[in-house]
């Protein structure tokens, strides 16, 4: 029963240091900042997510403490990950795009760094004039 | 195993953090420094969290969520920063 649990919680390190390093090279060998978006904030996470999980299985069959910190720093980071990617994506549009040179996003509102949202346009209207 | 197991992790997440270190120094927009540094980050936890499982204590893991929170709060202040030129409005 232990050697399983050993022979499992080294393949979830070995896999997690891997996917940790794919993302780490895939944010120097991609060309473009949007490509390059992709690596850290997907493969990295995954990386994290299992070394987390192999510490939760580390300290609960082999220590034999039960230990939930991990769960909560799993839960944060693949809360915070999609977030962070957007703000990146959307510093980037801000810096080096102009609302021309974008393509048309079919709807009442353009994108959501040169323009504001729908709701609350008119209240940004009425501020920027008074 | 889990101690060969362990030094291999070490090894790949430092390649990675020097990877992200140049991405940080080279990098040619400040997206890519800003994409870079919360990389960075969180190659920083999974390195904690495999120290933690080494020495066999959990103490280290509160500097964990602490590194997550700060980290997170920081890219995202940064981004605001340089989309509205201020933090908080």
């Amino acid at each position: 029963m232990t050697l399983i649990a050993e022979i499992v919680i080294s393949l979830l390190i070995v896999a997690g240091g891997f996917f940790a390093f794919v993302g780490s090279f895939g944010l120097i060998k991609l060309p473009e900042i949007m490509q390059r978006l992709h690596a850290p904030t997907k493969a990295t996470t995954l990386g994290v997510g299992s070394v987390l999980v192999a510490s939760m299985l580390y300290f609960l069959v082999i220590e034999g403490i039960p230990s939930i910190h991990e769960l909560v720093i799993t839960l944060f980071l693949f809360l915070t990950a999609p977030i962070t990617a957007n703000f990146v994506a959307k510093a980037y549009i801000h810096r080096r795009e102009s609302p021309k040179s974008l393509p048309l996003t079919n709807r009442d509102a353009g994108w959501a760094t040169f323009d504001p949202p729908p709701d609350q346009r008119t209240a940004g209207e009425e501020r920027g004039t008074s | 195993m889990i101690f060969y197991a362990l030094i291999f992790a070490f090894a790949a997440i430092g390649i990675g953090l020097l990877c992200n270190l140049w991405r940080l120094v080279q990098g040619p927009t400040i997206a890519d420094r800003i994409l870079a540094l919360d990389t960075m980050v969180i190659n920083s936890i999974a390195l904690i969290i495999l120290y933690g499982v080494l020495q066999g204590r959990t103490v280290l893991f509160e500097a964990a969520i602490l590194f997550a929170m700060v980290g997170f709060i920081s890219t995202v202040a940064y981004c605001k920063f340089v989309l509205r030129g201020d933090i908080i409005e």
